[in-house]
C-alpha cells in the first residue's frame, strides 16, 4: 500500500488530527484527549500521518510532540492542478476540432 | 477568451465533476465524444500517442484505449458503455489498467446541455469506489503525470488551420 498525502486526508479523523496539530503542537495523548475513540486508534492514525510525511514526531525528553509539515499540506491544496491541466489541454484540442467541424463544407 | 475548465472535488466525497463550455452546438460536441475518429484527435494526453484497441460506441458497447509515451511505455484503460443517448448523455465505466490491483472502476456520466447561441455546456460526473480511490487515481495514475507543454495542441491547431477542410 502506498503511503502518501492523499491517503492521509482520505480519513475524516485524520483530517481532524491534521487540523488540530496545525494550530498547536501536541503529544499523541494530547491529540487522543480530543477524541472519543481509543488511544490506540489515534496512535495508529498518527503513525499513518507520520508515514505519509504530513506530520513529524519529535522526541523531547520523555515526551513526543507532533508537528505538521506545511510543505506536505501544499500538496493537498494543489492536488487537482495536474488533473485540471490535462483536461484543459484536451479541451483546448477539442475546441480546435469543433471549430474545424463547424467550418467544414461537409457539414 | 478561452472557456474555463472547472473541476469540483469536494473533500471526503467519492465523486468529482468536470465542467466546460464549448463554442459549438451540442450535436457536434456529442459527436466529438462518441465518434472514434474524432475521439482520437483530442483525447490523448499531450505528450503521448493514442490508439484505439476497440471502441464499440453504442449502448451496451465497450472500449479500450491505449496511450503510449515517448519511451514506448503503454497505458491502457477500458470500460463498458452503459448508455449513448444522442445528443444529451453518455454513461460509461472507466478502469485504468496500470493500477496495482484490478477492480478500481469509475462510473462516468457526461451530460451535454444546449446553451443559447449554439453553445454547449458539458458536465462529466465521475463516481469512484471510495474517497481514497478518487484521490489516489486522480493524483497518481489516471493522467500519467501529463507535463503540459501544449506542444501537441499547437501542432494540431496548426494542422487544422493549414489544412483545407
Amino acid at each position: 500500500m502506498r503511503r502518501d498525502v492523499f491517503q492521509a486526508i482520505a480519513d475524516p479523523t485524520r483530517r481532524q488530527i491534521i487540523n488540530m496539530i496545525a494550530h498547536q503542537t501536541l503529544t499523541p495523548n494530547g491529540v487522543a484527549d480530543n477524541f472519543d475513540v481509543s488511544r490506540q486508534a489515534i496512535s495508529k492514525h498518527i503513525q499513518i500521518l507520520a508515514e505519509c510525511g504530513i506530520i513529524s514526531i519529535k522526541q523531547q525528553g520523555r515526551e513526543r510532540y507532533c508537528n505538521v509539515q506545511p510543505k506536505k499540506l501544499d500538496e493537498v491544496t494543489d492536488w487537482l492542478a495536474d488533473f485540471r491541466k490535462s483536461w484543459e489541454s484536451r479541451f483546448d484540442k477539442l475546441d480546435g476540432l469543433l471549430a474545424e467541424m463547424q467550418t467544414s463544407p461537409k457539414r | 477568451m478561452k472557456n474555463q475548465t472547472k473541476i469540483t472535488a469536494e473533500k471526503g466525497v467519492q465523486e468529482l465533476f468536470i465542467r466546460r463550455e464549448f463554442e459549438a452546438p451540442r450535436e457536434l460536441v456529442f459527436k466529438a465524444f462518441s465518434d472514434p475518429e474524432l475521439v482520437l484527435q483530442w483525447l490523448g494526453p499531450c505528450d503521448m500517442g493514442m490508439r484505439i484497441d476497440y471502441f464499440d460506441s453504442r449502448t451496451g458497447g465497450s472500449y479500450r484505449f491505449i496511450h503510449t509515451n515517448a519511451q514506448g511505455q503503454e497505458f491502457a484503460f477500458n470500460g463498458v458503455i452503459h448508455e449513448v443517448l444522442e445528443p444529451e448523455r453518455l454513461i460509461r465505466t472507466f478502469e485504468f489498467e496500470g493500477l496495482p490491483e484490478r477492480g478500481h472502476v469509475v462510473l462516468e456520466t457526461a451530460t451535454f446541455e444546449a446553451l443559447p447561441d449554439s453553445r454547449t455546456k458539458l458536465t462529466i460526473q465521475s463516481v469512484f469506489r471510495s474517497v481514497a480511490d478518487r484521490d489516489g487515481i486522480v493524483a497518481a495514475g489516471m493522467e500519467y503525470g501529463v507535463n503540459d507543454s501544449h506542444k501537441k495542441l499547437d501542432e494540431l491547431l496548426e494542422k487544422l488551420v493549414n489544412q483545407p477542410a
